[in-house]
């Protein structure tokens, strides 16, 4: 399985929570800002996602959308 | 494999539910409030009851939750949801009806009108979010404040001799056989969201067995006031709100789960 | 062939809300109302039109469920005493502010406090200028015979719907516990559509959803707000003043009173009469609107007015307020649950307005 997120980065708060749920250290909090002065989630490791989407079920805010293919093998 | 690739409308996976709307949640960083409406409104959207389902909000923090849950909703006063989701349930047998409620409207103010509501075993779901504080108004100390737990009007933290002990309102209210499914769930990591939303899920689903109330406790955190940042928060209440408040289910199908 | 009935003032009341084609009562007992209760209950009003009837844990409760079903779109109604009415001030703010309707029926007893179970007027403050917080107002019918009790579920209802607003019956506990005969008309059927323009359903798929609430937390949206439900009081006092004149085409004297102090004015204007006093009476139906127009129009004529309540006088300042200082206006009434005699009132008119 390979994955991939998409962050809605204006309306995430940097709670953190998805970065601490995520079994493969996908996520990290970006250095930028969004216009509301949180520190965003984005997929720093994005080739180590597996679409499980434990990030998006934790995130209070909803903000991510998930998104996984399967490799054929 | 570019990621190009995999972000594509045939790869989805998991996407917010349309039922939240897409107002930014008046909600503090990683409060428990934001996923649980999230869970709800997804289970209202699979079970396709959205266009019977009415909600009754609060007074606390969630006194938004209409700005956010996509349905028809009612604002209660103060601890009076279960009273006003009776009067729209015994009217309208057939609509699914559910109150979204904290601790300090649950099980302090509203505590005649939850007891009651599950004395008579009325066929509705309450959602009930226990962070042990008060949240909206600043941080004063909840019913369900721990022993030793510090708030605004507790700094010294929760004495029991002059403030009494935290209340449990679920294992209260599961005694009473107007209720028919009791459970305690969290949010706060993947496997607890799974199981939460299980539990929400068969607590609507029991609507239309006529059989009683079913009440979902979401232990949950509050960053802002325990003054702790979100992810310390979720470790604070494992440490500490768990073990007072144990998770797990408490009543199902109308009896008492083993050593209750 | 007309239904003619033998009732209690509580019972019609009730009947007269089945009747009407209410879909719900939910209250709670205390004296000297709880037979509206009982009557539903034995009545089984589920059996005959579908109509909930529910035992609620308090009063505050009863209002709360009221609410519910109201944002619904749902004809309610409760009733209470005095005490139990304090406790649904709270809940009326919120049915006025959420414009909600239903109807609201108080048995009225002497206070303050648990007071007394006999009749009393004391109430007229609470129901007419406040009870709750905020600018609002509720539309207040005061019935004087236990015809009215029945015809007032009716015109509840009807009013509450037009204004989408709560409607407090003022009864007391004389009229309450008073047996007469009442005309029954035909049962009402209960609706079956409901207006989506703001009544909560259930959100049907591709429309907006429906939002109740009196909260809103901007200030320019909230006057806005209370700017629309002023116009909405202002074109119900313009349309639905009600009052009734007995005897005062020739009188000097005029009594104003309502409910069952307007019944014992009667026989005290029949008793001055014979004594060669011409006295008249205003008897306002609807106290909030108050019948302002028609009591100033009777001013030049007067030489005094009798404002006779049981209290210590509480409509008299809408009474003075009516007539400004155009004619003498003093007030005469018993408190704390002592229902005075048509002679005692006679008395007191003579003692107050003619012998000076």
């Amino acid at each position: 399985m390979k994955g991939a997120i998409v962050v809605d980065i204006e309306k995430c708060k940097g709670c953190q929570v998805c970065r601490v749920a995520c079994p493969n250290d996908v996520i990290a909090m970006a250095n930028e800002v969004n216009h509301k002065g949180y520190h965003y989630a984005y997929q720093e490791n994005q080739e180590a996602c597996i679409g499980c989407a434990n990030c998006a079920i934790v995130c209070p805010d909803g903000v991510i959308t998930v998104y996984k293919v399967k490799l054929s093998d | 494999m570019d990621i190009k690739d995999i972000i594509k409308p045939e790869n989805l996976v998991y996407q917010k539910t349309p039922l939240m709307t897409d107002n930014i949640l008046s909600y503090c960083p990683g409060c428990g409030h934001g996923t649980t409406h999230r869970l709800v409104m997804e289970v209202i959207e699979e079970l396709g009851l959205q266009a019977d389902t009415i909600g009754v909000a609060p007074v606390g923090c969630s006194v938004l939750a209409y700005d956010f849950m996509n349905i028809d909703m009612v604002g209660a006063s103060h601890g009076r949801a279960p009273a006003v989701a009776t009067g729209i349930k015994r009217c309208w047998p057939d609509k699914c009806v559910f109150t979204y409620q904290g601790d300090g409207d649950l099980a302090a103010i509203g505590t005649a009108e939850t007891i009651h509501a599950c004395n008579r075993g009325e066929n509705i779901t309450i959602i009930f979010i226990n962070n042990g504080i008060y949240g909206m108004t600043g941080g004063q100390m909840a019913p369900t404040t721990l022993e030793g737990m510090k708030s605004s009007t507790s700094p010294y933290g929760r004495d029991i001799a002059t403030m009494g002990y935290p209340i449990k309102m679920t294992e209260l209210v599961a005694n009473l056989p107007g209720t028919y499914y009791v459970t305690r769930q969290s949010v706060h990591s993947p496997r607890n969201v799974r199981r939460a939303k299980k539990a929400i899920r068969i607590a609507f689903e029991n609507q239309k067995l006529n059989k009683g109330l079913s009440l979902v406790e979401i232990v949950s955190n509050c960053p802002s006031n325990w003054k702790l940042e979100p992810v310390a928060s979720n470790e604070w209440m494992e440490e500490h709100m768990f073990p007072f408040y144990p998770l797990g289910d408490i009543k199902v199908d109308g009896k008492l789960v083993n050593n209750q | 062939m007309k239904e003619l009935k033998l009732m209690k003032g509580n019972e019609a009341f009730a009947e007269g809300a089945i009747r009407a084609g209410a879909d719900g009562y939910f209250g709670y007992p205390i004296t000297p109302q709880s037979e509206v209760m009982e009557y539903l209950m034995a009545e089984q009003p589920e059996k005959r039109t579908g109509m909930v009837v529910l035992q609620a844990e308090s009063e505050v409760a009863s209002i709360n469920m009221v609410y519910g079903a109201a944002s619904t779109g749902k004809k309610v109604l409760t009733s209470s005493s005095s005490p139990g009415i304090s406790l649904m001030q709270e809940g009326m703010s919120y049915l006025a502010g959420a414009e909600l309707p239903c109807v609201v029926m108080n048995a009225v007893r002497g206070g303050p406090g648990l007071g007394t179970i006999q009749p009393s007027q004391a109430d007229y403050f609470q129901s007419t200028k406040g009870g709750g917080h905020g600018d609002y107002r509720l539309i207040v019918l005061a019935p004087s015979s236990v015809q009215e009790m029945f015809d007032f579920a009716f015109l509840g209802f009807d009013l509450a719907f037009k204004y989408r607003n709560p409607v407090l019956v003022l009864s007391d506990g004389l009229i309450g516990q008073l047996m007469e005969k009442v005309e029954l008309c035909e049962q009402q059927p209960r609706a079956t559509q409901f207006d989506r323009s703001w009544t909560l359903t259930g959100r049907p798929i591709g429309m907006e959803k429906n939002r109740v609430t009196s909260l809103e937390l901007d200030p320019g949206r909230q006057e806005q707000h209370n700017i629309h439900l002023q116009e909405k009081y202002r074109k119900c006092e313009e349309a639905e003043t009600r009052f009734e004149l007995f005897n005062t085409e020739d009188a000097d004297y005029l009594f104003v009173a309502y409910g069952s102090s307007a019944r014992i004015c009667q026989k005290a204007i029949q008793l001055g009469r014979e004594e060669g006093i011409k006295i008249g009476l205003l008897r306002p139906i609807t106290l909030w609107p108050f019948p302002k127009k028609p009591l100033a129009e009777l001013a030049p004529q007067l030489k005094g007015i009798l404002s006779v309540e049981q209290s210590a006088g509480q409509m008299i300042e809408d009474v003075k307020l009516s007539v400004g200082c155009s004619v003498p206006v003093e007030h005469y009434g018993r408190m704390g649950g002592m229902v005075p005699a048509p002679e005692e009132i006679l008395e007191n008119l003579k003692k107050l307005l003619i012998k000076k």
